[in-house]
């Protein structure tokens, strides 16, 4: 088991020497992941809140529906993704195949069904609550949407993260759309798929860890953002 | 009043951040390769590419797939030159007006890897075919691409040529994996197994254990990789000009020299044989 030290080793050095390319893959993974959280709450929120304070038929049947989506396997996203994008297929004309954007695309689709599924569990019981007192007031639904998602702010941002989450280490999706290519679409997964497979295996636990402590980096900050704001709005 | 506005900005700041990072695709010369992960594996690339890139502006990006997958990705118009070693399939791809015109790149050789332990006892076997058959009979563990790869097409013609129906014993002795050659050498390192593999990949893989080569030399185990430029006729998108700028590149003097010249750990990894 000598890897494993030797990983822990070369994972530090590897943060010190701050080496460009490293920064260049970190950054490209967090552009993505970042903005595939960001399409996946614009679409999810109003989609997860619609249907937690709706009732219309076929809704049990769309819950289920939706939390099944949560499992949605990436390799399968990858590959309708590649498809879809692909020169031969209906959105080649987009270019977007082996780009960034393919890669968002992908991350976005893979996580939405989960912002979606757990904002609606968390709207819909800060709903209970409040129904009686929006009903007794005549609040508009717009107006008690926006209140309920106001309210519930922490722990959408915990919603956030676990799509974050999923996103940042998922590889089966990306390294289909954007190919894995160096310094353009390469990203920590796909790295670490790559030095894997090049049978480096210090190289590629290395590049593990910074990425743990990438998304322990992006949890911690969002953690301290919730404080302050806290702090700042109880002072 | 201030404080509380700043508590409710907060998160709005951070979803802002994250569109705003939505990256810009900027617009710059350059080709996309499909290519094998034996040779982006190896090193080659990074190693040759930047010449190339310096002497033509031309930035080469190079997805790495199996030759199966690569193949099918050009078909579609997903990439602008294909560079492969499969000559049956790559002549099929420009037969079927995929691509223009194939010519021969570089070669390298196949070579069968085994733990020390070597239980078929075929180490220092020059006999591809008949080293199989040994493995064969005795039941001794095989890992096989399965991916339908270049390095896969010549080891199941291999099979043919010992007379042996894998098949029948998959699952068995006989494992494949469906993934790239180093996942697979991963996975035969990992499990006692036999392997076939391209030498370019095996002197660069760094996981060898114990496992060392025991059979090459053999005339049947030679490597041919060839370059195709992917058909503008059939995919407008592909950039005839730059893709022909890096195939009159790599099968010409400086590219043929860059290849030749590429060593890892002293050895010599491509040999070229372009034909001008």
């Amino acid at each position: 088991m000598q890897d494993f030290s030797a990983s822990f080793g070369l994972a530090f050095q590897l943060v010190l020497a701050a080496d460009p390319d490293l920064l260049e893959i970190i950054a490209l993974s967090l552009k993505v992941s970042l903005s595939a959280v960001a399409i996946a709450c614009l679409i999810g929120l109003p989609v997860g809140t619609a249907i937690a304070m709706g009732r219309f038929r076929g809704r049990t049947a769309t819950i289920i529906l939706l939390n099944a989506l949560m499992g949605l396997p990436p390799v399968v996203v990858g590959l309708l993704i590649y498809l879809l994008l692909s020169n031969a297929g209906p959105l080649g004309w987009m270019r977007l195949l082996y780009t960034p954007g393919a890669m968002i695309i992908a991350q976005a689709v893979l996580i939405t069904p989960i912002v979606a599924a757990l904002s609606r569990e968390v709207v819909e019981q800060l709903h209970c609550e409040y129904a009686e007192q929006f009903r007794s007031l005549s609040v508009p639904r717009s107006s008690a949407a926006a209140a309920l998602l106001w309210d519930a702010r922490y722990s959408l941002l915990t919603v956030a993260l676990a799509g974050f989450g999923r996103a940042v280490a998922e590889v089966g999706a990306v390294i289909i759309v954007g190919g894995n290519i160096d310094h353009l679409t390469r990203v920590m997964t796909t790295a670490i798929a790559l030095e894997t497979s090049k049978g480096d295996l210090a190289l590629a636990l290395a590049l593990g860890i910074v990425l743990i402590t990438l998304a322990l980096s992006v949890n911690a900050a969002v953690m301290a953002l919730r404080l302050t704001a806290t702090r700042y709005a109880y002072a | 009043m201030f404080k509380t506005r700043l508590a409710r900005i907060a998160p709005i700041v951070l979803l802002g951040c994250a569109m705003l990072s939505v990256p810009a695709l900027a617009e710059e010369k350059s080709i996309l390769v499909q290519s094998t992960t034996s040779t982006a594996n190896s090193g080659l690339y990074d190693d040759i590419l930047p010449i190339f890139t310096a002497k033509t502006g031309i930035k080469v990006h190079v997805v790495a797939v199996g030759t199966g997958q690569a193949i099918k990705n050009a078909q579609n118009g997903d990439g602008d030159v294909l560079l492969v070693h499969a000559k049956a399939s790559e002549e099929k791809f420009v037969a079927e007006g995929w691509g223009v015109e194939r010519f021969d790149v570089m070669y390298n050789d196949f070579i069968i890897v085994g733990p020390a332990a070597d239980p078929a006892g075929i180490a220092g076997s020059k006999d591809a075919a008949a080293a199989m058959k040994t493995i064969a009979d005795s039941k001794s563990l095989f890992a096989s691409r399965g991916d339908n790869s270049g390095t896969h097409k010549k080891e199941v013609s291999l099979w043919k040529d010992a007379g042996v129906d894998t098949a029948a014993s998959s699952g068995d002795w006989y494992r494949e994996t469906g993934s790239g050659m180093g996942a697979t050498l991963n996975t035969a390192v990992g499990m006692g197994a036999y392997a076939m593999t391209d030498r370019g990949t095996w002197i660069s893989f760094k996981n060898k254990g114990d496992y060392r080569i025991v059979v090459e030399g053999d005339d049947k185990l030679f490597n041919q990789y060839g370059v195709i430029l992917v058909n503008p006729a059939r995919h407008p998108n592909v950039k005839q000009a730059e893709g022909q700028a890096f195939i009159d590149w790599i099968t010409g003097d400086e590219g043929q020299a860059a290849i030749a010249a590429y060593m890892l750990d002293g050895q010599q990894l491509f040999f070229p044989n372009a034909r001008r």
